[in-house]
């Protein structure tokens, strides 16, 4: 009986819809990561001089289906002296909270489809923001478990690595986006897309809050030129040296995720999410109608996060990665202290606006 | 102490200033070289599909060659395995008979010809010994091959196609030496 009176009460379209949009926003995210690898060859390529991968189909877009082909023929190794549970479970993790993020982010306006108001966010929680960070920093544990279950000493330098430097640069992110939020007085992320969809972009009010953002951003996603704990040339691939086949697959395509979702946060949160720049929306709504607009909004969306996965990939070939001591230096008595005046300032101006001060 | 030449560079050892220390323009500033070979030029060709022409001396593989009439020029007289510095060419003679007169122009004929491209340094010495123009260095080299006996080239890969049955291939075999038949293309 009770269990009836439970089923009874769910909102099945509403589930149904719900289930919809989950997958396709994993299996968008998915495709955008596994073409971000070919984005980043040819990136790489075109900044060398070179042309990149250009064999399979083409302009070679059908590199990425044969380079995960690979991964899936490779041998599956365990080594014997690694912890087997957590082994496996490390690129599970990495993976999982990798996509996790792209629970809250709003990838469009409301639609109308049969009659029901379909909104483009899997889940508009109030607290949007809060999630996105504490599961970013759980992503750490997918690095730190599998580096330590490989008991490898390159591995768990690498790990070590991962985990303080992420712990650091953490601290400066909160602290840059506490400004941010003291402005848009709110932790949805829709809200927030709503705001500046109304107003200005939080760019142009939060400059030096998006620039402290955007490099802990990179610090997160273990991009050079803080992708200490990969270091080729010195962990000879820090954490997942020890991994092979699928579950290597899954660390390194959890960095495209994380980068893919990242542009995502950092769109959201300070370039007008999916807001259409220099078109009044409401005549476009006229013209378009509901399902259109939203359907726009979403590609813009896209091309903008798109603007980022490119600067990520710019800046990897460009700045060469910074030394241990320097990327603490950065983190601590950089960053740390700037995103505290920042969010100083910003107190103490919202403060004088309150009290009627004009200027 | 003095320096013994004008090359010493001295190190700049003095303290950053703010604006280096900030270190974002000089990643702006490296970031704008990196963009700009973004749009260049690329230097290298897609090979197979295109491919660079040769300079008119290229010495690749060799040829041997046929008269107007689609007779073999070479007697098998072995003064290009003589001249040859790595020791890559071996060959059997054989007596031309009656009746083989369209085949082979002299009465004497290499039965067994056989160049090894693994030991062959294309230094052009057997174009240069041969005294029936027989052997020539051609504007092509040798394909890569997965076994060592394949590089072993034979009288069928070596021959040059009948230009009475197959002009064509004769003359794409020859190359630009067709207007040149002596070889050494740049030699005037």
């Amino acid at each position: 009986m009770f269990h009836n009176q439970i089923l009874l009460t769910i909102d099945w379209a509403l589930f149904i819809e719900k289930l919809i949009l989950i997958v396709v926003v994993v299996s968008v995210s998915l495709v955008v990561a596994m073409y971000s690898t070919y984005a980043e060859r040819k990136v790489a390529a075109f900044i060398q001089d070179r042309r990149g991968p250009n064999r399979a189909g083409p302009f070679g877009i059908l590199q990425p289906l044969a380079d995960g082909m690979k991964l899936f023929f490779k041998e599956e190794i365990v080594p014997s002296f690694s912890s087997k549970f957590l082994f496996i479970l490390g690129p599970i993790l990495a993976m999982l909270t990798a996509i996790m993020v792209s629970a809250v982010i709003p990838w469009g306006n409301n639609m109308h489809i049969l009659g029901r108001n379909v909104s483009l966010q899997i889940a508009d929680i109030n607290i949007g923001i809060l999630y996105v960070f504490g599961v970013v920093s759980l992503g750490v544990y997918g690095i730190m478990i599998g580096g330590w279950a490989s008991n490898n000493k390159f591995s768990l330098l690498g790990a070590m690595r991962a985990a303080s430097q992420i712990i650091s640069y953490e601290l400066a992110l909160g602290i840059s986006l506490i400004a941010l939020l003291m402005i848009t007085g709110t932790l949805s992320l829709n809200e927030m897309v709503g705001q500046q969809k109304d107003h200005i972009w939080n760019i142009f009010r939060q400059p030096l809050g998006f620039l402290i953002f955007l490099i802990c951003a990179f610090a997160e996603t273990n991009r050079t030129p803080f992708d200490l704990p990969e270091a080729e040339n010195e962990l000879m691939g820090g954490y997942h040296a020890e991994y092979s086949s699928m579950k290597l697959g899954f660390y390194l395509f959890a960095e495209y995720v994380n980068m893919f979702l990242s542009g995502a946060v950092m769109t959201t949160l300070y370039f007008g999410g999916y807001d259409i720049p220099f078109v009044n929306d409401a005549n476009l709504l006229h013209t378009l109608g509901t399902n259109w607009l939203a359907i726009i909004e979403g590609l813009v969306l896209f091309v903008k996060i798109s603007l980022f996965i490119f600067l990520f990939m710019w800046v990897r070939w460009t700045v060469p990665r910074f030394r241990y001591d320097q990327l603490m230096n950065l983190g601590w008595k950089i960053l740390l202290p700037l995103s505290l005046l920042n969010m100083l300032a910003t107190g103490a101006i919202i403060l004088l606006k309150q009290n009627h001060w004009h200027f | 102490m003095e320096a013994l030449t004008n090359r010493v560079k001295p190190v700049d050892r003095r303290k950053m200033s703010v604006w280096e220390r900030m270190y974002l323009p000089a990643v702006f500033k490296g970031m704008a070289i990196t963009i700009k070979h973004f749009f260049k030029k690329k230097a290298t060709i897609n090979y197979p599909e295109q491919t660079r022409p040769f300079s008119p001396v290229f010495r690749g593989l060799q040829v041997l060659n046929r008269d107007e009439e689609g007779r073999e020029n070479c007697t098998a007289c072995g003064l290009c395995a003589l001249a040859c510095p790595a020791e890559a060419i071996t060959m059997e003679c054989a007596e031309r008979k009656p009746g083989e007169e369209h085949l082979y122009r002299e009465e004497k004929y290499a039965a067994k010809y056989e160049i090894n491209m693994l030991r062959c340094i294309f230094c052009g010495l057997c174009e240069e010994a041969c005294p029936k123009d027989a052997v020539y260095l051609s504007e092509t080299f040798a394909p890569a091959n997965y076994q060592r006996k394949g590089f072993i080239y034979g009288k069928e890969d070596l021959l040059i196609p009948d230009p009475k049955t197959d002009p064509e291939g004769y003359a794409k075999a020859k190359g630009s030496r067709l207007q040149n038949p002596q070889g050494h293309g740049n030699e005037h």
